[in-house]
C-alpha cells in the first residue's frame, strides 16, 4: 500500500526539507544519543536533533534526497516508533504571545534591578546627608528607566484592562493599570517639585512580579498544548484516500479535506465524519453512542469518526476531517475558555470583582478624609495614590497562577493533563461523579472473559484461526492466544464466521449457529449474560468463547476512593439495562440509568444541577460530549473520541481509573492553597492599608511589603506539589 | 561624587548587556529544551568513532591504575 506523508514536510531555503516527529519512548540521554548518532550516520540526512523536554526529533535532509517515510523506517530500525507531527498554524501565534511576555519580563526585571539600585541609595541618603541635587538626579534617572519600561512591559495589563472596560466589566488589570499609571504620574510631578519620595521603584517592581504570574499561567497552557500535540501525533490516524483515477493512497488524517472520497475496509476504524457513497456494512458505534449492538448502514447514511466498520467495504464522502482534530479542538476550546469564561467565574475574577471597587473607594475616602482634616489637596492626593500603590494586587496576581502551575505539574507527573487552570477550581467543588459505562468504566477494547475454562490447545487453534480476521470479536481471541501467526487457507463467510481445513477436518470459528454449538453455548450464556458468544468447532470438538467489555482493572478501587472522598457516584449509560445492571452491582453503585440518548443524559445532568449538585462527568463517547461540556467539570480517558476529549476539561492517560480520584485530591489541595493565598492577601492589606492611609507608606515600606508578600504567596504555592507527592 | 559619572553608566551598561544576552538566548531557542543539552554535554561524540577510539579508550583504561 502506497503511503504519502508529504503533508508533514516543511520546505526551507537552500533546498533543505525538514520534518518534526513525536517519538514514543524517548526517556533518557541514552535514547537521545542513539537517535541522533544513528540518524546522522546516514549520508542523506543533514541533521537530527532531539528535544528531550518535548520528546520530539527534528530531522532535516536535502530536498529530494529521501522520502519522509524512510526517516520513520530508520527510526524504527533504531528501535523507536516515530510519528510525524504537524506544527499547527496557530501554535506559532501562541508561542509568539509567550515570547512577548518573556521579553516584557526581561525588560521589567532589568529596569526593576537598576531602579532599585538608585532607590536604595536615595533611601539611605535620606537618613544621612544626601544633597537635594543628587537626589533629584537619581529620581530623574529612575524616571528615565521606569517610563519606557512601563510603556513596554505594562502593555499586557493595559490592553487587558481596556478590553475589560470596553466590555463594561472590571478585572484585576484595571486596578493594576490605574495604580501603575497614577504612581508614575505622581512620581514625575513629585520629582519636578524636588520632593523626598518617588515611587518609580514600586511601580516597576509591581509590573515585574505580576508579569511572573502571567508568564507562569502561559507556561502551563503551553505545556498542555505540547503534550496534546504529541498525543495527537501518536494516535497516527490515517485514512485510505481514493483518487480520481481509482488509485488508493494511505494518507495521514491531516491531509484529508472535505469532499475527498475515503475507502474504509471491514475491520477498520472510520477516521472521518461523512456520508456513505457506496457499499453496505454493519457499523459498531459503541464509541459514539455507547450502544454495543451494531447497526447496518447503506449508501446515504452518515458515519462518524471513531466507529468500527465490521462487515463490508464502504466508500465515504468526507464531511469533516482535519479541522476536527484533537489539537485544533483543544486549542479552539482553550481560546474560548480564555475569552468568554461564561460558564464559571474563576476565583481570581471573583476576587477582582470584590477587590477593585473596594480599593478605589478606600483611596477616594482617604483623599476626601485628608482634605476634611485640612491637608492641602496635593498632599491628600499623594497619600491617596500611595494607598492605590500599596493595595495593588501584587500577591493576588501570583496567588492563583502559582498554585495552578505547581498543581498542574504534579498532575502531569501522574499522567493527567489539565486543559485550563480554572478546571482545578471546578474539580475541587465537585460533589457528584457521573460515569459513562462503555469505554470509561470498561476498557475501550473487548476481551475474552472465560479464558480460564478453555483448554490451552483449543485456545491455540482458535487463536490462529482468529488471527486471519480483522473482525472486532475475533481480535480478542487472537490476542488471548498470544497473537499466533494465522493458519493458511482461511475462508471468511460473510456474517457467519471463518473456516479452514486443519488436520483433515474443517475447523470453524463464528456465530453459535454457524458452528452448531447451541448445547455448549447455553451454560456460557448463563454465566456471562452480557457477553457476545463466539463458537469454535473442529470435527467433534467444540468450545464457546465469551467476549465482553471488561471493567478497568481498578474501577472498584476508584469508586471506593471516590466514596471515601465524600462524592456520590452514578452511572448514566447509553447501553441497554441488562448490560449496565451487573456492572453497577459489581462496583456497588446503586444509582444507575441505562438506555439514555445524549439529550436524555443532558436532561439528567440538568436535573442534578437543579438539585444543587456540582457534577463531575467522566465519559469518552461522542454521545457523552454534550454532557461533558454541560457538566460542572469533566474528565475523559485518552482513548476517548476527539469530540469527547475536546469537551472535557481534563484528559488522563493509561488504563487505570486512579487519576480520577487522585486529581480530585490534588484539586482540593490546590483550592485550599489558593484560598489560603487569597486570605493572606487580605491580611496583608489589613496591615498595609492603615499604614498607607496614615500617610506613612514611604517607597521603602511599599517595596518591602510588595516583595515580602509575593515571596510568601509563592512559597505557599510550592506546597501544592509537595503534599500531593507525599500522599501517593 | 564625580565617580557617579562613571559608575552609573557602567551599572546601566552591564544591566543592558545582561538584557541583550537574555534576548539573544530567546531568539536562538536556548530555552526550547531545558533537559537535553545538559545530557548532551556528557556525550563523547566528538571523539573519533569505531575501530580507532576503541584502542584509544583501552589505552586510557590501562593508564588509570
Amino acid at each position: 500500500m502506497k503511503q504519502d506523508l508529504s503533508v508533514f514536510v516543511r520546505h526551507r531555503d537552500g533546498d533543505v526539507a525538514g520534518m518534526e516527529l513525536a517519538v514514543d519512548g524517548i526517556r533518557c540521554a541514552g535514547c537521545m544519543q542513539a537517535i541522533e548518532s544513528g540518524l546522522s550516520r546516514e549520508a542523506d540526512i543533514l541533521s537530527a536533533r532531539v528535544n528531550l523536554a518535548l520528546k520530539r526529533v527534528t530531522v532535516e535532509w536535502r530536498e529530494g534526497a529521501l522520502r519522509p517515510e524512510t526517516v520513520i523506517e530508520r527510526l524504527s530500525k533504531l528501535g523507536f516508533k516515530a510519528y510525524p507531527f504537524l506544527p499547527a498554524a496557530d501554535r506559532d501565534g501562541a508561542s509568539n504571545g509567550e515570547k512577548r511576555l518573556l521579553r516584557c519580563l526581561g525588560v521589567a526585571g532589568f529596569a526593576a534591578m537598576n531602579i532599585m539600585l538608585l532607590s536604595v541609595s536615595v533611601w539611605s541618603g535620606n537618613n544621612s546627608d544626601i544633597s537635594p541635587v543628587t537626589r533629584d538626579f537619581f529620581h530623574w534617572l529612575s524616571a528615565l528607566l521606569a517610563l519606557p519600561t512601563a510603556a513596554y512591559a505594562g502593555r499586557p495589563f493595559f490592553e487587558s484592562a481596556l478590553r475589560a472596560l470596553r466590555a463594561g466589566a472590571v478585572n484585576m488589570d484595571v486596578p493594576i493599570t490605574l495604580g501603575v499609571v497614577l504612581a508614575l504620574g505622581m512620581s514625575v510631578v513629585e520629582t519636578w517639585n524636588h520632593a523626598e519620595h518617588a515611587y518609580f521603584d514600586g511601580a516597576v517592581m509591581l509590573l515585574f512580579f505580576l508579569l511572573i504570574g502571567r508568564y507562569l499561567d502561559e507556561l502551563m497552557r503551553r505545556r498542555t498544548r505540547d503534550l496534546a500535540g504529541n498525543l495527537a501525533a501518536l494516535k497516527a490516524e490515517t485514512a485510505t484516500r481514493l483518487s480520481a483515477n481509482g488509485e488508493t493512497v494511505v494518507v495521514p488524517i491531516a491531509a484529508i479535506s472535505r469532499g475527498d472520497l475515503v475507502l474504509v475496509r471491514p475491520g477498520e476504524r472510520v477516521s472521518v465524519d461523512g456520508m456513505v457513497e457506496s457499499g453496505a456494512s454493519d457499523i459498531d458505534q459503541s464509541l459514539v453512542t455507547g450502544e454495543t449492538a451494531p447497526i447496518s448502514v447503506v449508501s446515504g447514511a452518515s458515519v462518524y469518526a471513531g466507529t468500527v466498520n465490521l462487515s463490508g467495504a464502504l466508500t465515504v464522502r468526507v464531511a469533516a476531517a482535519g479541522g476536527g482534530t484533537l489539537l485544533d479542538e483543544i486549542d479552539r476550546l482553550m481560546a474560548q475558555a480564555v475569552e468568554s469564561r461564561s460558564r464559571y467565574v474563576r476565583l481570581s475574577d471573583r476576587a477582582a470583582r470584590l477587590y477593585a471597587p473596594l480599593v478605589h473607594a478606600t483611596a477616594l475616602a482617604t483623599f476626601l478624609g485628608w482634605i476634611a482634616f485640612g491637608l492641602g489637596w496635593q498632599q491628600a492626593l499623594i497619600i491617596a495614590i500611595t494607598v492605590l500603590i500599596i493595595t495593588c494586587p501584587c500577591a493576588l496576581g501570583l496567588a492563583i497562577p502559582a498554585v495552578q502551575v505547581v498543581a498542574a505539574s504534579a498532575l502531569f507527573r501522574q499522567k493527567v493533563m489539565l486543559k485550563e487552570g480554572g478546571a482545578l477550581e471546578r474539580l475541587a467543588e465537585a460533589d457528584t461523579v457521573v460515569f459513562d459505562k462503555t469505554g470509561t468504566l470498561t476498557l475501550p477494547d473487548p476481551a475474552l472473559v472465560n479464558a480460564a475454562s478453555i483448554a490451552p490447545e483449543v485456545l491455540r487453534m482458535a487463536g490462529s484461526l482468529a488471527a486471519a480476521s480483522r473482525h472486532p470479536l475475533a481480535r480478542p481471541i487472537a490476542l488471548a492466544a498470544g497473537n499466533l501467526p494465522p493458519i493458511e487457507g482461511v475462508r471468511e463467510h460473510h456474517g457467519l464466521g471463518l473456516s479452514a481445513l486443519c488436520d483433515g477436518a474443517e475447523m470453524r470459528l463464528g456465530s453459535v449457529a454457524f458452528c452448531d454449538a447451541e448445547a455448549a453455548a447455553a451454560p456460557v450464556a448463563a454465566a456471562f449474560p452480557t457477553a457476545s458468544l463466539i463458537a469454535w468447532r473442529h470435527g467433534e470438538a467444540s468450545a464457546v468463547f465469551a467476549v465482553d467489555q471488561e471493567l478497568r482493572p481498578d474501577a472498584e478501587a476508584c469508586v471506593q476512593a471516590l466514596a471515601a472522598l465524600g462524592l456520590r457516584v452514578l452511572i448514566l449509560s447509553g447501553d441497554r439495562a441488562s448490560a449496565v445492571a451487573p456492572m453497577a452491582a459489581r462496583l456497588g453503585i446503586a444509582d444507575y440509568k441505562a438506555d439514555l440518548r445524549p439529550d436524555e443524559k443532558l436532561s439528567e445532568l440538568d436535573r442534578l444541577a437543579a438539585q444543587g449538585c456540582k457534577v463531575l462527568m467522566v465519559g469518552d463517547g461522542l454521545n457523552d460530549a454534550p454532557a461533558l461540556a454541560k457538566a460542572h467539570v469533566s474528565i475523559s480517558p485518552i482513548s476517548a473520541t476527539h469530540l469527547a476529549q475536546a469537551s472535557a476539561d481534563i484528559v488522563f492517560l493509561g488504563d487505570s481509573l486512579a487519576p480520577v480520584a487522585s486529581s480530585i485530591r490534588t484539586a482540593r489541595q490546590a483550592r485550599k492553597l489558593m484560598l489560603e493565598n487569597l486570605w493572606f492577601a487580605v491580611l496583608y492589606n489589613a496591615i498595609a492599608v492603615p499604614v498607607a492611609i496614615a500617610g506613612l507608606a514611604t517607597p521603602l515600606v511599599a517595596a518591602a511589603a510588595m516583595s515580602g508578600s509575593s515571596l510568601i504567596v509563592t512559597l505557599n504555592a510550592l506546597r501544592a506539589a509537595r503534599r500531593s507527592g507525599a500522599s501517593r | 561624587m564625580n565617580i557617579l559619572v562613571i559608575l552609573f553608566p557602567l551599572a546601566l551598561g552591564l544591566g543592558l548587556v545582561g538584557l541583550l544576552a537574555f534576548f539573544w538566548c530567546m531568539r536562538t531557542g536556548q530555552f526550547a529544551d531545558l533537559e537535553g543539552p545538559g545530557w548532551r554535554a556528557l556525550q563523547d561524540d566528538d571523539l573519533p568513532r569505531s575501530p580507532g577510539p576503541s584502542a584509544d579508550t583501552a589505552g586510557s583504561q590501562t593508564e588509570i591504575p
